[in-house]
């Protein structure tokens, strides 16, 4: 696909995306909605610039919080599963166990973490963000290494390859989709773990600045923080992606078939 | 000396308490093409699986190369193609060729070298670049027996490899198997659902029965080499078509002899 044909086809979604600003601004306008229940599009844009080295060092702070998290909870979820998947027994013992805790509201024991943890440090913030992220990762990357055809087994297993190369040349590569699809998941969930840590009272951070502005009636840097926020939840959504696209050149359910 | 040497070899899967082979018996000299042919369920899929070490007979022996099964497989025997290719989306069809060559440490220009040979040999110079799903059901296979073939195992072991192939593409891959056995001089055991192919490829059919899986009778096939587009209408070839068919009916088989779904558990 060209450049062109593939600016085409995010046009519609410009559009709509446009449009919805508009009407924003525009019911703003005619049903006269007070700005703590919402303010206009253009004072959320004005706030950002007049609150910028605000934004920019909060914004910096709550990253390096959901990343660090992002980082240390997807690489332990995945060498987890790289353990479980190798020790089948204790797999299926831990499994359930697994899943339960994954139906946790993991998010409720953020203040447990700041006794835990030095609250000060960004390490409270961290740890939730990466037990969020620990969990679908590692259920998902199992879930790939354990999905291998059986027939490829047979195949490594006829040239005599043992279990370290079957693990590097066949459990991984079938696993790569299954894990970027938790990874991107995982991006969304370091977000969400690193601000509502926030909340609990992260001097300088993106959630303590929402609240902070919530409380003086500065609804216009509350919003301002919250797109900040989003930005760099989608750009994180983003980073992931092209590693996938990246990564996974080869699967077919990814492009367009040209038959040779 | 037999390239296989089976003997007394008995296999009995605990789930069900299925007996899919009893007492097989079978020597396959070197320079042999033979098929297994039989209906569903007597054991050929099995019995080609025990001779890759990929299944453990519950009672007897298989010697390949004048040595255990076992130690057949670890010293790269025999090469071995299933009915659906078993290619591996994530390399390239030349990838795919060198896989066992990796696997046997070889250095990459000696992979290369070897994998150019084997596009030559099974016509697909050129796609080295392509992924498997880029190309056709019968190109797929193609790849599947040229990685088979990349390390000139002295075995080749075939699970149906053309059982999902249409009519035309398969008697073409027929004859492009055969002119490779004799370029190859190796040691084929075919395992397959069709009489026709099994007697137009074979020097010997082995027909087997079902439950349990045993040997039913053995047919020589004295057809001359090479095998043609003209052997097909020799009535010799009608001859050992019948005397095959009439083989699998004494088993129980349909008029066509053939099943589809062979389990292979």
């Amino acid at each position: 696909m060209n450049v062109a044909a593939r600016a085409r086809d995010w046009v519609p979604a410009i559009i709509v995306f446009c449009a919805g600003i508009a009407l924003w601004q525009l019911s703003i306008e005619i049903f006269n909605i007070q700005k703590f229940l919402l303010p206009k599009p253009w004072a959320i844009v004005h706030a950002c610039w007049t609150q910028r080295h605000t934004l920019w060092s909060a914004g910096w702070l709550t990253l390096k919080e959901a990343l660090g998290g992002f980082a240390i909870g997807s690489s332990a979820g995945m060498l987890f599963a790289a353990v479980l998947a190798r020790f089948r027994r204790l797999g299926s013992a831990l499994m359930p166990i697994a899943i339960a805790a994954n139906a946790i509201p993991i998010i409720a024991f953020s203040p447990i973490f700041n006794a835990w943890f030095d609250p000060l440090s960004p390490a409270p913030r961290m740890a939730t963000a990466a037990v969020l992220c620990f969990f679908p990762v590692l259920v998902n990357t199992l879930r790939g290494l354990t999905s291998v055809r059986p027939a490829q087994i047979e195949v490594m297993r006829s040239y005599a390859a043992g279990e370290v190369a079957i693990f590097r040349r066949v459990r991984v590569p079938t696993a790569l989709p299954f894990v970027f699809s938790a990874l991107k998941v995982a991006t969304v969930l370091a977000m969400i773990g690193a601000i509502v840590s926030d909340y609990f009272g992260t001097f300088g951070s993106l959630g303590i600045t929402i609240k902070n502005s919530v409380a003086l009636f500065d609804f216009e840097t509350a919003w301002a923080a919250i797109l900040v926020a989003s930005i760099l939840g989608v750009l994180m959504y983003i980073a992931v992606s092209l590693a996938e696209r990246f990564a996974l050149q080869w699967d077919p359910t990814r492009q367009e078939r040209g038959t040779a | 000396m037999s390239v296989v040497a089976i003997h007394g070899v008995t296999k009995t899967f605990p789930k069900g308490n299925v007996t899919a082979l009893q007492e097989i018996d079978l020597e396959i000299e070197p320079g042999e093409f033979v098929s297994l042919i039989g209906p569903s369920g007597c054991g050929k899929s099995t019995l080609l699986r025990v001779i890759g070490d990929l299944i453990q007979p519950s009672a007897g022996s298989v010697d390949v190369n004048g040595k255990a099964a076992h130690q057949a497989r670890l010293d790269h025997d025999y090469g071995i193609v299933f009915q659906d290719s078993v290619l591996f989306d994530w390399r390239t069809v030349a990838k795919n060729i060198a896989l066992p060559l990796e696997m046997l440490d070889w250095n990459r220009a000696k992979r290369k070298d070897r994998v150019e040979e084997m596009m030559r040999l099974v016509e697909l110079q050129g796609f080295g670049d392509h992924h498997p799903w880029q190309l056709s059901g019968g190109m797929q296979m193609r790849v599947a027996i040229a990685r088979a073939l990349a390390f000139e195992p002295p075995l080749l072991l075939m699970d149906e490899p053309f059982g999902a192939l249409d009519e035309m593409t398969r008697e073409r891959l027929n004859i492009e198997l055969l002119g490779i056995w004799r370029r190859m001089e190796s040691t084929v055991v075919f395992v397959t659902h069709s009489i026709s192919e099994a007697v137009f490829l074979s020097t010997r059919v082995v027909v087997m029965s079902p439950r349990p899986g045993r040997i039913a009778g053995v047919v020589d096939i004295d057809l001359p080499q090479p095998r043609t587009v003209d052997t097909r209408e020799d009535p010799h070839f009608f001859e050992l078509v019948t005397a095959v068919r009439e083989l699998l009916r004494g088993v129980g088989a349909d008029e066509h002899g053939s099943v589809p779904a062979e389990e292979t558990a």
